[in-house]
């Protein structure tokens, strides 16, 4: 899972001979494709976007745990409820890897999450959607993973070596939830009447939010200018949407399923294929928290801190006893 | 056999179906991890046995006919599998008291006479092992921790407390079972199980429940209100459509 970039820096890429001495140097780095690590010094706007970058991550893979959720006391076999079970483990589990990257910029794990429970941080609008069909579990695996390995594996160039390396063990795993989506989807279009119904349901309902996925279009977002720069930020938006539906395309034909878009085609002149715009109208609604989901999976991830600070507590305060009674 | 099967299988079906119900709810993210886990462990154990059921049942249905397709009825499980998960602190003490049971007699299971079943005990003591291991070591943090998680267990302890008898009393299966040299009886655990208990609970500061009073019926067929709205959840896609394959 991913979390678009909406808002990067703002700032305007400075020339090399506009900047202090240390920003070169930095730059210099980074152009040389070196690693910039945690003790490294790093400019305030670096270490700020990352810190919104690795955190808005790390959310949208605790908060995607929640459409898939959805599904796992419903799975229709044990195999497949052992799958989803694994998959959303794994999400969980790169929630912490992110969290952790996200330390080693100075921030503390109990900070991010209240801006997450506040509302204050975002996390990728696609989980703001709800999961309606069986199906969903295939397209959501298939297409959101999907789309959010477009993204990472680009990130794994990424110049900040803590979330570089987590993209390499986070892609890892997230290849074998994009098949498994997509083994799902194979299932349901060669099944009954019902089953492929849900599959286009499936598709027809995910397939626009999946695009905004990759953020608006690199007309309006002017300002990733410096986070390429920097390397926080590897593609474009619209570079990004292109290799998805490139690679995606063939794959809904191959299902035998009818994409949402009638203007859908392979350009033989580009080799690539054209598509619509989503509307962009709705993304933006979507992420002043106006989805379908919204609030429900603030409520739900609320709910779930409230009622654990006494778990919390309890662990802590027994931490404290045995610390107390080795001295 | 194929009775003594469900039984297995449906305590790891049922209670593997409650952890799952936490995805994403839990009260921190390594609690996430974990209950993901178990539950993972649950529903891979009750594959084998259901999976062996089915065989030795010889009627064509696999496990997961077994798990989708049988009414309340036909369930084998201890009820303190199928009780609601409640709050963390029930969820914990569940958890820990049935790992204290299954660890054990998983341990027994391993020693079978029949090598299917020793086979699938021995691959599940390993994970069971680290169940337990796992549950203990929180209910003794919770336990000594605050005020108030003190009480939230002590609390499940107690809600959680007349559903330990039905792990131990012996029906004219277990009977069986015994004589067959499969299985020992279960109230052959007894005394295992309450020594252990009470070490734990020692650490925990908890107090023992003197009610001794057991809720039957489980593994009979006959099972709290609940299970029955579990089903439902469970087997809808392959109640609702069922010429599908999924």
């Amino acid at each position: 899972m991913y979390a678009q970039e909406v808002k990067s820096t703002g700032l305007v890429v400075k020339p090399l001979d506009e900047m202090s001495d240390e920003e070169r140097a930095f730059q210099v780095r980074i152009d040389a494709g070196e690693k910039i690590e945690p003790k490294d010094w790093m400019p305030d706007g670096y270490r700020k976007n990352l810190v919104r970058q690795i955190s808005q991550h790390g959310h949208s893979e605790v908060v995607g745990q929640l459409p898939e959720g959805n599904w796992i006391t419903r799975a229709p076999t044990l195999e497949r409820k052992a799958i989803l079970l694994a998959k959303v483990q794994d999400e969980a589990g790169h929630g912490l890897y992110l969290y952790s990257a996200a330390e080693t910029l100075g921030v503390s794990r109990a900070d991010l999450i209240d801006d997450l429970l506040s509302g204050k941080a975002k996390y990728s609008s696609i989980f703001n959607y709800p999961t309606l069909n069986w199906a969903d579990m295939g397209a959501v695996g298939w297409l959101v993973d999907g789309a959010a390995i477009v993204n990472q594996v680009a990130l794994q160039r990424t110049s900040y070596g803590p979330y570089s390396r987590a993209m390499v063990r986070i892609c890892k795993e997230e290849s074998f939830h994009a098949r498994q989506g997509f083994d799902i989807m194979m299932k349901m279009t060669s099944g009954t009447a019902a089953q492929k119904a849900m599959a286009q349901d499936a598709l027809n309902r995910l397939w626009w939010p999946a695009l905004m996925m990759f953020g608006p279009p690199d007309a309006d977002s002017v300002h990733s200018a410096q986070s390429m720069a920097w390397k926080i930020k590897i593609m474009t938006n619209d570079e990004g949407r292109q290799k998805f539906v490139d690679q995606t395309m063939p794959q809904i034909e191959y299902l035998g399923l009818e994409v949402p878009d009638s203007t859908a085609k392979l350009n033989p002149e580009t080799g690539h294929y054209d598509f619509s715009d989503p509307d962009w109208a709705e993304f933006f609604e979507v992420l002043k928290g106006n989805g379908p989901c919204n609030v429900d999976r603030l409520r739900a991830r609320n709910i779930a801190h409230d009622k654990g600070a006494w778990f919390r507590d309890g662990l802590m305060a027994y931490a404290e006893k045995r610390k107390i009674a080795a001295e | 056999m194929f009775e003594f099967l469900l039984r297995m299988g449906d305590n790891t079906l049922v209670l593997g179906h409650r952890v799952s119900e936490w995805c994403g709810h839990a009260p921190v993210l390594e609690e996430d991890i974990a209950l993901a886990n178990i539950s993972l462990d649950l529903i891979g154990q009750t594959r084998l046995w259901l999976g062996l059921a089915g065989e030795v049942e010889g009627q064509g249905r696999d496990a997961d006919a077994l798990a989708f397709r049988r009414d309340v009825w036909d369930f084998r499980n201890l009820l303190i599998c199928e009780r609601p998960n409640r709050d963390f602190g029930h969820t914990l003490m569940r958890q820990f008291l049935f790992d204290l049971w299954h660890f054990e007699r998983l341990s027994d299971l391993s020693l079978s006479v029949d090598d299917r079943i020793a086979g699938i005990a021995a691959k599940c003591v390993k994970e069971a092992d680290y169940h337990l291991e796992r549950s203990k070591d929180l209910i003794v943090r919770l336990g000594d921790g605050t005020v108030e998680s003190h009480s939230k267990m002590q609390t499940a302890l107690t809600a959680l407390w007349p559903y330990i008898g039905e792990m131990f009393t012996d029906d004219a299966l277990d009977a069986k079972m015994a004589d067959a040299g499969i299985a020992p009886l279960p109230s052959s655990q007894h005394v295992r199980f309450h020594k252990a208990l009470n070490e734990t609970l020692a650490a925990a500061t908890l107090m023992r429940p003197t009610n001794d009073f057991a809720q039957m019926g489980g593994r009979s067929g006959t099972h709290t209100e609940d299970l029955g709205h579990m089903l439902a959840t469970m087997q809808f896609l392959q109640r609702a459509y069922p010429d599908a394959r999924w």
